[in-house]
């Protein structure tokens, strides 16, 4: 287990090293520059352009630049091009509200998902099967931003639900239950329409991993011992479902904060979706290299959790 | 690259091709479906042709009418229009061919990364699998909307930068299958009767190889598709699709989005052809991918 775990860290770091070149490289060889003034601004001096490029190192060849990103990255030095605040103080104001929202869209997806491919499975090949796989492709093909917009219109006036910001603005909760509850109110609307997409492929994963363990010899043996139909698919092969289940928490998180990009700007949430466009539309290299490889490795330590759960709940699965 | 259905032939169908069609067929749903994408491309193609041949039919998408704007579903504007008076329908169906370009030509661009990649890492193998493996992994840990996001605003938002960028993000499933086909086909009997005749790796690799892989490449392709046409809505919502005044349907939703509590239509219409595109697409992807496998998945 231990050596697995080092084994694993280790690629991790191998593959953080290839996401932090191809980041930086995307970044950097497109052509338009970084500066906070237009390229031929006559009222900027050469002595002013100078200061600028040498103090974010953009006067040194692209590999020395790299080297320089990467390791004021790693001491917190990097800053970025557009406020000059530390970028991994501005990422880690934004990280616990993107936390909360993709996490819950996950448990969203994940819980969905399940319901909705179980009982695909159960109905396999017939009407109710052939329904939720319409829905479930519905879900796929929904456009996040659109759902938003109708959902808005819909819902605002109807149930009064927020569709901006954390938490109610000018009201300064005192008790804790009353702040908790509020900022899940608030993170309800977006949660559920990120989750839409997560659900419908996290229900297709369940159902074809349900029909699959059906075929199994021990589902025959159950059924030959003259089990009920319903105790041979809860009990015996619903237990399989539970791998399909921890496979979906690394597939989904990518997804989940790309469709975050979004949906954060829709509903005015304050997480990194919302800081990568704003870095976007700025081009702010620093803030752009290092939310790029935070969210890798977000997703590599999703992976690597992923993993490890595997091997704790399957005892077939032997991690070496 | 990819071999296309023969005729079927009614009797037993002798090629796999035919064969997969007959069961392709037999699928009501993928039939409604492939119906829907023959439509969808028909649609797009005819109003491209009259867009370039200047005729405004229904009417001119650019056309505007202040004195008409903003107006309801009517006679005239079946859709309704936009705030300068434009008419929505119009600009739906003049629209259609950016989303149904940016789908197939992004696939072409990825299908053809991916495909290579996949050879190359399959069929080689060693070092250079791991690590062109260990690459594909790095690149499918990004958030890829953002990586696109990212790439499209600094390159620039015109339809061939959008096409080229998420083509270039969306080939690493496509690889993975690829390399996995080959990793099995390689050691297959008809494979090493070729090595041993003495033929060259790439002919190998195109003529006895990728045939033989032929049809789940063509099932992630059809699949891939709809990705890219939301995809590109998303980029175009976001202002960084293909720019005005050239309709494209994120971008109706984008100009909507100011008017969303005047005039619903803006916003429901782009975003139903947007669904319904992605939607034909990831059905005859899934029909297409029951016909080709083997294996039934009733019990």
């Amino acid at each position: 287990m231990t050596a697995f775990i080092i084994r694993r860290l280790l690629v991790s770091v191998v593959l953080l090293f290839f996401i932090s070149v191809i980041s930086f490289f995307i970044i950097t060889l497109t052509p338009g520059s970084p500066y906070p003034w237009g390229e031929l601004n006559p009222k900027v001096s050469e002595e002013v352009k100078r200061v600028f490029r040498e103090k974010f190192h953009l006067d040194r060849p692209l590999h020395e630049q790299y080297a320089f990103i990467m390791r004021d990255l790693f001491t917190g030095d990097l800053r970025s091009i557009k406020d000059e605040r530390p970028v991994l103080q501005k990422i880690g104001e934004r990280l616990p509200a993107t936390l909360v929202l993709n996490l819950g869209a996950l448990a969203l997806s994940l819980s969905f998902g399940l319901l909705l491919g179980i009982y695909g499975a159960k109905h396999a090949g017939r009407p109710p099967d052939v329904i939720t796989s319409i829905i479930a492709f519905i879900f796929i093909a929904l456009p996040g931003f659109w759902v938003s917009y109708l959902v808005a219109i819909a819902l605002v006036d109807w149930a009064a639900v927020p569709i901006l910001g954390t938490h109610t603005i000018g009201v300064a909760f005192t008790d804790g239950a009353q702040v908790f509850l509020d900022r899940w109110w608030h993170v309800m609307m977006p949660a559920s329409i990120l989750a839409i997409g997560g659900i419908a492929v996290q229900s297709r994963f369940v159902r074809a991993s349900m029909i699959e363990t059906l075929r199994e010899d021990y589902i025959r043996t159950a059924r030959a011992k003259g089990l009920d139909e319903n105790a041979v698919f809860y009990r015996h092969a619903l237990r399989n479902s539970i791998r399909p289940l921890i496979t979906g928490i690394g597939m989904l998180l990518p997804a989940l904060i790309s469709g975050a990009v979004i949906i954060e700007n829709i509903f005015a949430y304050p997480g990194m979706g919302r800081l990568g466009y704003e870095a976007v539309l700025e081009r702010d290299y620093p803030t752009l290299v290092a939310l790029n490889f935070v969210t890798a490795a977000l997703v590599l330590l999703g992976n690597l959790v992923a993993d490890l759960l595997y091997a704790v709940v399957d005892p077939r699965v032997r991690l070496e | 690259m990819i071999t296309t259905a023969p005729e079927p032939i009614e009797a037993a169908p002798a090629t796999p091709g035919g064969r997969v069609w007959r069961r392709f067929r037999a699928n009501k749903i993928g039939m409604v479906a492939m119906a829907m994408v023959i439509v969808l491309a028909v649609v797009a193609i005819t109003f491209f042709i009259l867009d370039r041949l200047g005729i405004p039919f229904p009417m001119d998408p650019d056309a505007t009418n202040l004195e008409r704007k903003l107006l309801p579903p009517n006679a005239v504007n079946w859709l309704g229009t936009d705030n300068l008076g434009r008419d929505v329908l119009s600009r739906l169906l003049n629209g259609a061919y950016i989303s149904l370009t940016v789908g197939f030509v992004a696939v072409f661009v990825s299908l053809f990364i991916g495909v290579v990649v996949g050879a190359v890492a399959g069929y080689i193998g060693k070092w250079v699998d791991n690590l062109i493996m260990r690459a594909v992994d790095a690149l499918m840990c990004f958030p890829t909307f953002f990586l696109i996001l990212t790439a499209v605003a600094l390159l620039g938002p015109s339809i061939f930068n959008i096409i080229f960028v998420i083509g270039l993000v969306s080939w690493t499933g496509t690889a993975r299958l690829v390399r996995a086909e080959f990793l099995t086909l390689r050691e297959s009997s008809y494979v090493q009767a070729a090595r041993a005749l003495g033929q060259r790796g790439w002919k190998i690799i195109f003529r006895h190889i990728l045939p033989n892989a032929a049809a789940p490449i063509l099932v992630t392709a059809v699949l891939g598709v709809p990705e890219a046409i939301l995809a590109e809505a998303g980029l175009s919502f976001l202002g960084f699709g293909v720019q005005p005044p050239q309709a494209t349907w994120g971008n109706i939703i984008a100009d909507g989005k100011t008017y969303i509590l005047d005039a619903w239509w803006l916003i429901l219409f782009p975003g139903l052809a947007i669904l319904l595109a992605a939607l034909s697409f990831y059905l005859t992807g899934d029909a297409l991918r029951q016909a080709v496998e083997t294996r039934s998945e009733r019990q």
